[in-house]
């Protein structure tokens, strides 16, 4: 790193000054135009605080196109894991009854009207498993009982005319449910490659849709999973043999979309609740408030610290850390990520650890300048070697963020999420943000000033 | 200062803290809370007509709730409302226990609840697998990750053992926080959830980050130097050289860990304590203990060949 090869390096790097004063001043826009976009709701009752009414429209629907994601302990909600007893279902069908099951239950979901329901199939072991989290719901004791009902499936017939007072007035009920079908499957023409949905019933069942098909040919029978149609073929002919087909312009998705409804219905996998975990709205909103409180806390007292100890490098640091949270936040609203409390915690510890990429860089400016070199030199050759430490530092705290996240409950997701994004926001704004800012000032002009570049009680 | 020097007493004071911590945790073990053992937990306010609040007697409440089979029902305040604990319970059971806590109050007062917490045990007996499992694994990459980052430095210790000797750093970081919740938990009732687990593995992570630093300017030092200058007295200067980043840097964490702690909800309150002691002990270590260790262990590898 010495001689020849410094040299070229220092040349390599060289941007004209006033490249940089455009940079930096670049920054200052896309920062102040990030802050709007991060915080459009303060913004508006900024301005209409200063009689500003222009905006209001667009920054209005900049919060509503990109909300912040909250995580359920912070809107209040639920999470609740169900274990499958898939103990009639062969291995090989596992995952696919798994799915069907969570597609049942994802459209009782949307009944309640939450916003972003989650329902994944989990495998834990042995142990096939549903998670739901519902977020922002009222009910939660109606919800856990309507998701954990066994599907209902039927077949209905079409009523000869609209019965307006009916609960259903274009079909009407039959004897036919799904206890009596033995399985549903795809099947694809070989001449015409459409996908068709094949059924089989049993004996009971055959008899039964026999009977009615014959009476209603021509006319459609309606299928309904939980209430709802998911599908009203019309019956071509008497089906006697239990076997019958549904054609239709499927696609391949679609039919196989059909087919685990039909089979959930089924053959239901019964589903238990194994673990619940509620929290209220008001319980969350308190406990968003102190974390954006202490956040704020803890940034004014970094602010402070940096400033008393490192001077000017410390204010620019602390500019530069305004823009970092700046881009952090935008970066969450993009992805996006659910904010928890416990991830709200990461990206206030990620701050204090932000800081450290540029404590690194100061302190090899120091030393730099204690060995009389120009203050621009000082500023190149502190940053070259402080790389170096700062990546190999970073990365054992990215990779342990990993494994949280890997083997993390959703709360460590958060946070391992929330941390592991911060950190890497942080070495670019260091490297790129913080060296801007201080080539910006490095001029002969400074060159007086030394001493502000220095720190502590140093001399 | 003279670190290198005085390297057996500062090793005497951490192999004392750790040894406490361990001790700690064998004699105390740590409390779990419900993520790891199962159970129930229902946080509740009861609030008056004039929006202030009541609490009922704790053996009100179990009166009430007796016959539901419960187990042992713990009582506990919680801010503004009560925090209790039982068995884990189904929902049809958790909606009759609302229905009963209800009737603790005189006036039958609104009944917020705030918080509901039902975990089976597989859940729990799962979490705490996962836990060793990303403790075990964090060790192991940590490990490779050094190894790997240090592979050029061979002379005159090899890569390899600044891996081991940042795990032994790293065992006392994480030992002398658990030592201490086992403490808060056997005296203080304090649990430990996933969030403790979470806070160690960050802790781990952080210190690991604070250690390499220090290798790092030793590895640069050595790199540099060209007259016989001794390891240890390499070693001592490296360590010199960063002692103000490495304070200024844990000190900035803790300064917003401080906020966190202070000003924080309730459920990040106990994880930042275990971070932020993790932290200044992670930072003592990367001083006073890791460097001294390879110290020790270079001259314990034979004739120097600085």
């Amino acid at each position: 790193m010495a001689g020849d090869n410094g040299r070229t390096r220092i040349q390599k790097r060289k941007i004209s000054a006033s490249a940089v004063r455009y940079i930096v001043a670049g920054f200052f826009i896309v920062g102040a135009l990030l802050a709007v976009f991060d915080a459009p709701e303060e913004i508006a009752a900024m301005l209409d605080r200063a009689k500003i009414r222009i905006l209001h429209r667009h920054l209005h629907g900049l919060t509503s196109r990109f909300p912040y994601r909250l995580g359920l302990d912070i809107q209040g909600g639920t999470h609740l894991v169900y274990r499958a007893d898939v103990k009639n279902v062969a291995p090989a069908d596992r995952q696919s009854s798994l799915d069907a099951v969570r597609d049942v239950i994802e459209r009782r979901v949307n009944l309640f009207g939450v916003s972003e329901p989650l329902v994944q199939v989990e495998k834990s072991g042995e142990e096939w498993r549903l998670i739901v989290e519902l977020a922002g719901v009222q009910d939660i004791n109606t919800a856990i009982k309507v998701i954990g009902e066994t599907p209902f499936l039927e077949f209905r017939e079409e009523r000869p005319e609209v019965a307006q007072t009916e609960e259903d007035p274009y079909f009407s009920p039959t004897p036919l449910t799904g206890q009596y079908l033995k399985h549903a499957v795809v099947q694809f023409d070989p001449i015409t490659r459409q996908a068709t949905v094949e059924l089989e019933f049993n004996d009971e069942g055959s008899k039964i849709f026999a009977g009615l098909t014959k009476k209603n040919i021509g006319k459609r029978i309606g299928i309904y999973l939980d209430g709802v149609p998911i599908s009203a073929p019309v019956v071509n002919e008497e089906i006697a043999g239990g076997k019958a087909e549904i054609t239709g312009n499927f696609t391949a998705q679609e039919a196989k979309e059909l087919v685990g409804r039909m089979n959930a219905g089924a053959l239901p996998v019964p589903i238990g609740l194994i673990s619940q975990q509620t929290i209220g709205a008001s319980l969350g909103a308190e406990s968003l408030q102190k974390s954006l409180f202490a956040g704020m806390v803890g940034f004014l007292m970094l602010a402070l610290f940096m400033i008393l100890w490192y001077r000017l490098p410390g204010a620019l640091a602390v500019v530069a850390l305004l823009l970092y949270l700046v881009i952090l936040l935008a970066l969450f609203k993009l992805i996006p990520v659910t904010l928890t409390i416990a991830g709200i915690a990461g990206i206030i510890l990620s701050i204090g650890m932000a800081v450290d990429a540029n404590v690194l860089i100061f302190e090899r400016l120091k030393e730099e300048l204690l060995k009389q070199k120009r203050l621009e030199d000082a500023i190149d050759e502190g940053f070259g070697r402080a790389w170096t430490s700062i990546r190999d530092s970073n990365v054992s705290s990215l990779l342990t963020a990993l494994i949280l996240y890997w083997l993390g409950t959703s709360v460590v997701k958060g946070f391992a999420l929330t941390l592991g994004i911060g950190i890497m926001v942080s070495m670019f704004s260091a490297i790129s943000v913080t060296r801007m800012l201080l080539r910006a000032t490095a001029n002969h002009r400074f060159e007086k000033y030394r001493a502000l570049f220095l720190s502590g009680l140093a001399k | 200062m003279n670190i290198i020097g005085h390297k057996y007493i500062y090793l005497a004071i951490s192999g004392l803290l750790v040894l406490g911590g361990v001790a700690a945790f064998l004699i105390f073990g740590l409390r779990e809370g419900i993520d790891f053992t199962g159970g129930s937990l229902i946080e509740i306010e009861f609030r008056k007509s004039d929006a202030s609040y009541v609490h009922p007697e704790p053996d009100r409440i179990r009166r009430a709730l007796d016959g539901l089979d419960l187990g042992t029902i713990t009582v506990q305040p919680a801010g503004d409302g009560i925090l209790l604990r039982f068995k884990t319970v189904d929902e049809d059971t958790h909606q009759e226990i609302l229905r009963r806590l209800r009737t603790t109050t005189p006036d039958r007062n609104e009944a917020l609840e705030k918080r509901f917490d039902a975990i089976g045990p597989t859940i729990g007996v799962e979490l705490r697998r996962r836990s060793m499992l990303a403790i075990g694994l964090a060790i192991i990459v940590i490990m490779l990750y050094i190894a790997w980052a240090f592979r050029h430095v061979s002379e005159p210790l090899p890569s390899w053992k600044y891996g081991v000797v940042a795990i032994a750093t790293l065992v006392h970081d994480v030992a002398i926080p658990t030592g201490l919740f086992a403490v808060l938990g056997h005296f203080y009732g304090i649990e430990v959830d996933s969030l403790f687990i979470t806070a160690l593995l960050t802790v781990m992570g952080f210190s690991v980050h604070d250690t390499i630093v220090v290798f790092d300017r030793t590895r640069e030092n050595l790199h540099k130097t060209k007259s016989g200058e001794s390891y240890e007295s390499i070693v001592n200067r490296s360590i010199n050289e960063t002692l103000a980043r490495s304070i200024n840097t844990s000190l900035t964490v803790l300064l917003v860990l401080g906020a966190i702690f202070f000003f924080g909800g309730s459920t990040v309150h106990y994880f930042s304590l275990a971070l932020a002691v993790g932290i200044i002990f992670g930072t003592y270590s990367s001083i006073f203990v890791a460097s001294p260790l390879l110290v020790i262990w270079n001259d314990l590898s034979g004739p120097k060949r600085s």
